[in-house]
């Protein structure tokens, strides 16, 4: 009998060695002739503890880790097969505080089953959300959706049955179902761990909302930071497509859905969706202006679903179990569950899926440990590039997309960046707009030139030249920025300049000699 | 030095036949292009418009759109360095500095002995273990100055 031991294919496992790892692992149990099966599996989202290798003992994973390749000769000698003590045991991985305490719905399967393997996934759960949605009408799948309380996961947490039911309104010989998979803010992976860990997922998801809406043809718009992910959808969509639950008359249904991955080219702003679909025909990346909506007019001019991974990969489950059981986690008017990413300086970085409500507090130091470093943490960035700072005395605020924007501050595609108190909030400030300068579609002056200028003025206002009469003119600057953008890209960008002014003032104001 | 010859020719027209019929075939025949030539040379673009039925402005101006497509042929390996704020945040700027100094090259630019190009990431999807760096396809965390150096070393001699 062999052992069966998991370690994960994740890129984040992968870039801390993982794939040396197996191979070490393989060759030294061979060389000893002991048996074991090595699955890759996706990443748990502990990934401090990655390269994490797994071994299954009575139906229970004994977690080691982090283990590198030449960890692995003392392991096997002190007996890693049976689950035996060694300093880098840590212990059953389903006990561990940091899994335990989570509320996994869309990431149920990541990190248990082998991402491309179709028999685990279904006897998992995997396709039970779409066989029941083939049972019932667009309409209802719709109802179910909107009544699930699911918003956009991408950051602008629209209403995601609202915008189906307007394509599902839609006379049109072709709709389009899009995958905005361009997953671009800096603190964020939930998406590239969600399809390396479990693509079925998102194409179980997609194909649900292509044959709710009327469409038959899908795109996953994946960013091309992402060879890992397209390697894993690829894979996994021929498997399905080999199997009948996509492609022609989708598991016996009479309905049909196609899916095709696209890879971007390196553009931040093609995570606005409009400028996402201009990508897709073939076109520079610039912001389209709205109406029309790409409900109505979308891809090619047709109605169009574009939803974020998470969103489309929250669906099977919802349609599974059905509208109230996701709607009976969360709070106020964010329902259901975000997975949430820890970053940054962190000492027990990964992620994190839990329900509405969760304060930072425990975030960061319940989940994440406190500072890499050891030091305080002053502030933390929460939903990537365009999202504000928070400083430490808002700590205690719940995740919830209203109590987020009542501090001036966004839940967005659920990233945490922390800083500990060596962080010059100044120079954050200044790369906001940097940030801003290099991504800018360039549709818009406010965005292409306000940018570029705001760098200017910090450049001033760090070198204390006329540093009073610069930081009102930073604000005016905003001011126009998020008044006159055309997209998020330029109206967002002064979140993370005001409140860093706002809260770190004397980073402003220093003498830099 | 690259020279845009008769298998160069052969190479793009195979692209451009791959993808010509699906629909918004831009960008996959760019990717195309790029993988086999490592550039979009000006020749390529040209071939590309007039099968698209394009002005090669157009087609110029989304090559010149996006950070991934090259204009120049790159070194034989490219370097990307993150430089988002969660790789800031675990003192990327210290790698960043260093990576700019061995390699005697700036963002976009090659190493004198032109093996790497250095470009700038904004995010690899690594932000809890950085800071991060990506040569060619492979993915790397927690890349410190020494950790640079080690790598670096390792790709110099792959052949």
């Amino acid at each position: 009998m062999s052992v069966k031991v998991y370690i994960s294919r994740d890129a984040a496992a992968v870039a801390l060695g993982a794939d040396e790892t197996a191979h070490a692992l393989q060759a030294a149990a061979q060389s000893r002739g002991q048996a074991i099966q090595i699955v890759r599996v996706g990443s748990r989202g502990m990934v401090w503890l990655e390269p994490l290798v797994e071994v299954e003992i009575a139906g229970e994973r004994v977690g080691y880790g982090p283990v590198g390749a030449p960890d692995v000769d003392a392991l096997l000698d002190s007996g890693l097969l049976n689950g035996a003590p060694h300093a880098l045991r840590v212990g059953v991985v389903d006990q561990l505080p940091f899994i335990a305490k989570q509320e996994r719905l869309t990431f149920a399967r990541v990190g248990i089953i082998d991402p491309v393997d179709l028999d685990q996934y279904l006897e998992h759960g995997g396709y039970e959300g779409l066989r029941r949605a083939l049972t019932l009408s667009g309409a209802e799948v719709v109802r179910e959706v909107t009544d699930s309380g699911l918003r956009g996961r991408g950051g602008a947490a629209f209403p995601t049955g609202i915008k189906w039911k307007t394509v599902l309104d839609q006379q049109a010989d072709q709709k389009y179902v899009v995958c905005n998979a361009d997953e671009g803010d800096s603190g964020t992976f939930s998406d590239r761990m969600l399809m390396e860990g479990d693509p079925f997922t998102l194409i179980e998801g997609m194909t649900i909302a292509g044959t709710a809406v009327g469409a038959t043809q899908g795109f996953i718009y994946l960013r091309a930071e992402y060879p890992h992910a397209a390697m894993a959808l690829r894979e996994a969509i021929g498997v399905a497509r080999r199997l009948g639950s996509l492609g022609r008359n989708v598991l016996g249904s009479g309905k049909d859905f196609e899916l095709e991955v696209r890879i971007g080219a390196g553009a931040y702003v093609c995570g606005e969706e409009t400028s996402l679909l201009e990508s897709l025909e073939g076109k520079r990346a610039e912001v389209r202006f709205r109406p029309p909506l790409p409900a109505v007019q979308g891809l090619f001019g047709k109605p169009t679903v574009i939803n974020n991974v998470i969103s489309l990969a929250s669906l099977p489950v919802i349609l599974q179990k059905g509208a109230a059981f996701y709607k009976d986690y969360g709070m106020g008017r964010s329902r259901g569950t975000l997975p949430i990413q820890l970053a940054g300086n962190i000492k027990h970085g990964g992620l994190v899926e839990k329900a509405f409500g969760v304060t930072l507090r425990e975030l960061l130091y319940d989940f994440g440990g406190g500072s890499a470093s050891g030091r305080p943490i002053r502030t933390v960035q929460v939903g990537g590039p365009l999202g504000a700072y928070i400083p430490e005395s808002q700590f205690d605020v719940q995740l919830d997309y209203e109590a987020f924007t009542a501090i001036g501050a966004l839940v967005g595609h659920g990233g945490i960046v922390a800083f500990d108190d060596t962080v010059d909030m100044a120079k954050m400030a200044r790369y906001a707009m940097e940030f801003c300068a290099v991504e800018s579609c360039g549709k818009c002056t406010p965005c292409r030139i306000g940018s570029i200028r705001g760098v200017e003025v910090m450049d001033r206002i760090m070198k204390d030249d006329e540093r009073a009469a610069n930081l009102k003119l930073l604000e005016d600057l905003c001011d126009t920025m998020q008044y006159g953008s055309l997209c998020g890209l330029g109206g967002m960008t002064p979140f993370p300049v005001m409140s860093a002014l706002k809260h770190f003032p004397e980073d402003f104001n220093r003498d830099r000699g | 030095m690259f020279v845009f010859g008769e298998s160069q020719a052969q190479a793009v027209d195979s692209v451009i036949a791959r993808f010509a019929d699906s629909p918004g075939p831009l960008l996959p025949i760019l990717r195309g292009v790029q993988d086999e030539l490592g550039f979009v040379p000006p020749e390529a673009v040209a071939r590309i418009a007039a099968s698209l039925n394009l002005s090669r402005a157009e087609v110029h101006g989304v090559v010149s759109f996006y950070d991934y497509f090259r204009q120049h042929q790159p070194g034989r390996h490219v370097v990307r360095l993150c430089r988002a704020e969660a790789c800031q945040a675990v003192n990327g700027e210290a790698t960043e500095a260093h990576a700019r100094r061995c390699l005697g090259a700036d963002y976009h630019g090659t190493s004198a002995d032109g093996q790497f190009t250095l470009e700038a990431a904004y995010c690899l999807g690594n932000c809890a273990a950085g800071p991060s760096m990506m040569i060619d396809d492979k993915l790397y965390g927690r890349v410190t100055p020494a950790r640079f150096d080690q790598l670096l070393t390792q790709w110099r001699s792959r052949q």
